[in-house]
């Protein structure tokens, strides 16, 4: 199975390749005031409107001092096109079934829901993302707000 | 058969027939007013032998063969002449009931459902018996291939008892129409749309990015890029279009069957059927206008006996009218029933405290009337003990506001009530209104926008007040509830509060209030773009849109905003603004007002703005005679009109030795007095002040309340009352 991959800080995440429309570069991006924390803004992407999930907001990590080489990675899910906001693009990694692992249990508990599989690469690890998870979890945390 | 063949046959299937059935009801309430024409039975045979034989073709052998047993039953109708029987009309209507039922099965699950209707084919089978027993001959109808041959011998002229001729040039032009017409998807046409946006987008970045350039070639050719963009956005906009009978189509139906339950008696009178409008406008209107016509029949339109009792015809009329007008679509929902008694909302609002008893004093009938759209306070609670359907009329108001329509009722007690109904031609392409607040750019539906303010140095300060903590604004005499934009959502305002303040006064479900911005652009004509499921579920945007600069700006949703600021839950602060509008000519306190400063001869005089209509400028020569007053003729009607200078004995430009000139144009200030306009003429217009004014009384000038000083200058106040006694 293929992965498109991305770098958020040193880690390695993917999300299957067949779910990613297309990489473009940092666009634009128009914020949307009272919208969760994950939620960067809104982005035109040839016409249409893609709201754009910060990843280093959902994974908890520390915002990057210059993100003006951020990433979008625009990819497929139930709701239409999501805009994933990356540090920088990897590879798209063949991955052999055989590497695969569960999610070690060390890691919290809401970023666990995002995170599918991990994948034992030669030198370090890949983290399998679930697109969809990322937006039904952004909206949980919407009717919790609320 | 192949699988996805197979889908798009089922498919067509369902659109064709249910959109057959439609015609169907039609054709049999037709029958059932009497009014059928040779055709009514021909095209119902044709609708339900279509859905019979293609129902057939696919594999539902259910359909087929209840809608064999309905053929059946048609085939002998249309051989006879029949007199309106309203027990074969409701049969038959039950009858497509149960065909349009197993086809929505068919459309969600695929099969054709678990009902076997064995009743309604009982039913239909001894109508039909009894029928063909009493008149026309035996005819074999057996199944399928039998059918079949009828329909091929036979094909769509008329019975041979009744050959008239109208009939077949009736038939004629129709297999051109349809070479003439292709069924398109509606997703299709969707894109189409979307496209059309992207160029309108496009075409005003080229328009933004060449304006400055001096090449001629080059604008020449903007010029017509820019052209020939409107006229398709124009086009693919009318492919878009539905004539609202569309709609209509499914009211006679609903208002036979809601008739037959209350025992009422009511004609349906369609007029202009064919007024077209966007689709997903059709849609939004659908149940709005359900609802609207159920209260008209179950609340306003009596029994028979009622209405005989009080000197009407027995028979209640209700009147659907569609016109454009002004670039909107205007729907007016008529009826001839009881009417709404003003009297009776009240009474209810108050007893339900939506209102306080001075408030209510203060209130016209209209307003009286328009309580009505209140939460809270159901037609059901005033006007019948009959209960209401769920949706009150709130409901009707904010589905209509959200589409950028408003709502408004009008009633004589005792002789109906009407709703009129003023909704945009599209929601696709908007004219709205661009602000700034923060970093940020935000766009406004320019439909909901009443006016804008600036208000400027220490004005700013001086203009806005507090009520409990929340910032009012005296706009013209009248608090404005006031809403910071960044405030509400949470930005950094980027404005000096000591500067320059701007105001947007906007709309929401019949109140105003002041939205404060940073800073307002311009109006632009917007490709409203929805929102991720996330960003809708906020409530206060209505959508994105795609700036001329390629930028996504959002679109605020007027309603969503006031609710989150919790302006609407508040009737009061409403009432008095609209209630300061009767005190414009009160006797003069110290208090901020806003006053047009005009000159008549060397006096300054002053108007409060708040009486003013509008201002004009007309010759002199237009002054006509009536009576012994002087008139115009205003907007086709006739106006009293008074020099200014004339009833004060001041010699000015329009009055008096300094001979005026007939052809020189003068200002008008068109006065507006509850009811009553009434034109003063001046000599010129100065400026208009917010100030506080201290009057002083000057007895026995006629049309003067006092003076003041305005501006360091002594200024006469106009009596406003006073001369409207004068003028009319």
């Amino acid at each position: 199975m293929q992965f498109c991959t991305f770098y958020l800080g040193s880690d390695l995440f993917g999300v299957p390749v067949l779910q990613v429309q297309e990489v473009v570069r940092q666009h634009e991006i128009t914020q949307v005031p009272l919208a969760p924390a994950v939620v960067r803004g809104l982005i035109n992407l040839r016409g249409n409107i893609v709201s754009t999930v910060d990843m280093r907001r959902v994974l908890r990590m520390e915002p990057l001092a210059d993100a003006s080489g951020s990433i979008n990675v625009i990819t497929r899910v139930a709701g239409g096109l999501v805009s994933l906001l990356v540090d920088h693009i990897g590879d798209v990694i063949d991955a052999p079934e055989d590497r695969f692992e569960p999610v070690p249990s060390v890691l919290a508990g809401e970023i666990r829901q995002v995170i599918s599989r991990v994948c034992k690469l030669p030198g370090n690890l890949l983290m399998i993302l679930n697109p969809d998870r990322i937006v039904e979890f952004d909206r949980s945390k919407i009717t919790a707000a609320e | 058969m192949n699988e996805d063949l197979q889908q798009q046959l089922v498919k067509e299937l369902v659109v064709e027939s249910l959109e057959g059935l439609d015609t169907f009801d039609q054709e049999i309430l037709a029958f059932e007013h009497g009014d059928e024409t040779p055709d009514t039975w021909n095209n119902a045979f044709r609708i339900i032998h279509t859905i019979k034989g293609s129902s057939g073709c696919i594999g539902f052998p259910k359909v087929e063969s209840v809608a064999h047993v309905g053929e059946s039953l048609l085939s002998v109708l249309r051989d006879g002449h029949r007199p309106a029987d309203s027990n074969i009309a409701s049969s038959l209507l039950q009858y497509s009931d149960a065909l349009r039922e197993m086809m929505r099965s068919i459309e969600q699950t695929g099969n054709e459902g678990a009902a076997d209707h064995a009743d309604l084919v009982q039913n239909l089978q001894a109508l039909q018996a009894g029928i063909s027993g009493a008149a026309a001959p035996e005819k074999p109808t057996f199944g399928f291939f039998g059918d079949e041959n009828t329909e091929a011998n036979q094909p769509v002229t008329p019975p041979a008892s009744a050959p008239q001729p109208g009939a077949v040039v009736k038939e004629a032009p129709k297999p051109s129409a349809a070479d003439s017409a292709i069924r398109v998807d509606v997703g299709q046409i969707d894109r189409l749309m979307n496209l059309v946006g992207e160029l309108v987008l496009a075409r005003n970045q080229i328009v933004q990015a060449t304006g400055h350039l001096g090449d001629p070639g080059l604008l020449t050719a903007v010029q017509r890029v820019n052209l020939i963009t409107s006229e398709l956005q124009e086009s693919v906009m009318k492919t878009r279009m539905q004539p609202i009978g569309n709609v209509w189509s499914k009211f006679p139906r609903i208002i036979r069957d809601l008739c037959h339950e209350l025992g009422k008696d009511v004609a349906l009178v369609l007029e202009g059927n064919e007024t077209e409008l966007d689709r997903t406008i059709i849609e939004a209107i659908k149940d709005p206008m359900t609802h609207l016509i159920r209260n008209a029949i179950d609340h306003g339109i009596e029994t028979p006996d009622a209405r005989i009792a009080a000197g009407k015809p027995a028979q209640g009329r209700l009147v659907l009218r569609a016109f454009h007008e002004g670039g909107q679509v205007n729907i007016e929902i008529s009826d001839d029933g009881k009417g709404i008694d003003a009297a009776r909302v009240v009474e209810k609002a108050l007893q339900r405290g939506l209102v306080s008893p001075e408030q209510a004093g203060r209130m016209s009938h209209r307003e009286q009337l328009d309580l009505v759209f209140l939460p809270g306070l159901s037609t059901a609670d005033i006007v019948t003990n009959v209960s209401g359907r769920g949706v009150g009329m709130d409901v009707v108001r904010t589905n209509i506001e959200k589409i950028g329509g408003n709502v408004n009722l009008d009633s004589e007690p005792g002789h109906g009530a009407v709703i009129r109904i003023k909704i945009p031609l599209t929601l696709a392409i908007i004219p709205a209104l661009v602000v700034n607040c923060g970093d940020d750019r935000f766009a406004i539906p320019a439909a909901s926008l009443v006016e804008l303010v600036r208000i400027e140095g220490d004005q700013v300060a001086r203009s806005l007040e507090h009520i409990h903590e929340a910032p009012v604004y005296r706009l013209r005499g009248d608090l404005l509830p006031l809403v910071d934009l960044a405030k509400e959502l949470g930005i950094t305002a980027r404005r000096h509060v000591e500067d320059t303040l701007f105001l947007v006064v906007l709309q929401a479900e019949g109140r105003q209030f002041g939205l404060v911005v940073d800073n307002i652009q311009d109006t632009e004509e917007i490709v409203v773009k929805p929102l991720a499921r996330e960003m809708k579920g906020l409530g206060v945007y209505a959508g994105a849109t795609i700036m001329g600069d390629g930028k996504v700006a959002l679109i605020l949703d007027v309603v969503g905003l006031a609710r989150r600021a919790a302006l609407l839950e508040e009737s009061s602060r409403h009432a008095s603004r609209e209630s300061a509008k009767q005190t414009c000519a009160a006797e003069g306190a110290e208090e901020s007002r806003s006053l047009l400063l005009a000159r008549v001869g060397r006096n300054r005089i002053a108007i409060p703005l708040s009486c003013i209509a509008r201002l004009e400028e007309i010759p002199l020569s237009r002054i006509e005679n009536a009576g012994h007053s002087e008139v115009i003729q205003y907007r086709g009607r006739i106006m009293s009109v008074v020099r200014l200078s004339a009833v004060l004995g001041i010699e000015g430009e329009s009055f008096g030795s300094g001979a005026p000139d007939c052809e020189r144009l003068m200002p008008l200030v068109v006065c507006a007095l509850e009811k009553d306009n009434f034109g003063v003429i001046v000599d010129s217009i100065e400026d208009i002040v917010e100030e506080q004014i201290r009057i002083e009384a000057r007895e026995g000038q006629r049309g003067i309340l006092g003076s003041a000083i305005v501006r360091q200058k002594v200024t006469d106040l106009l009596d406003v009352r006073e001369l409207a006694r004068i003028a009319v």
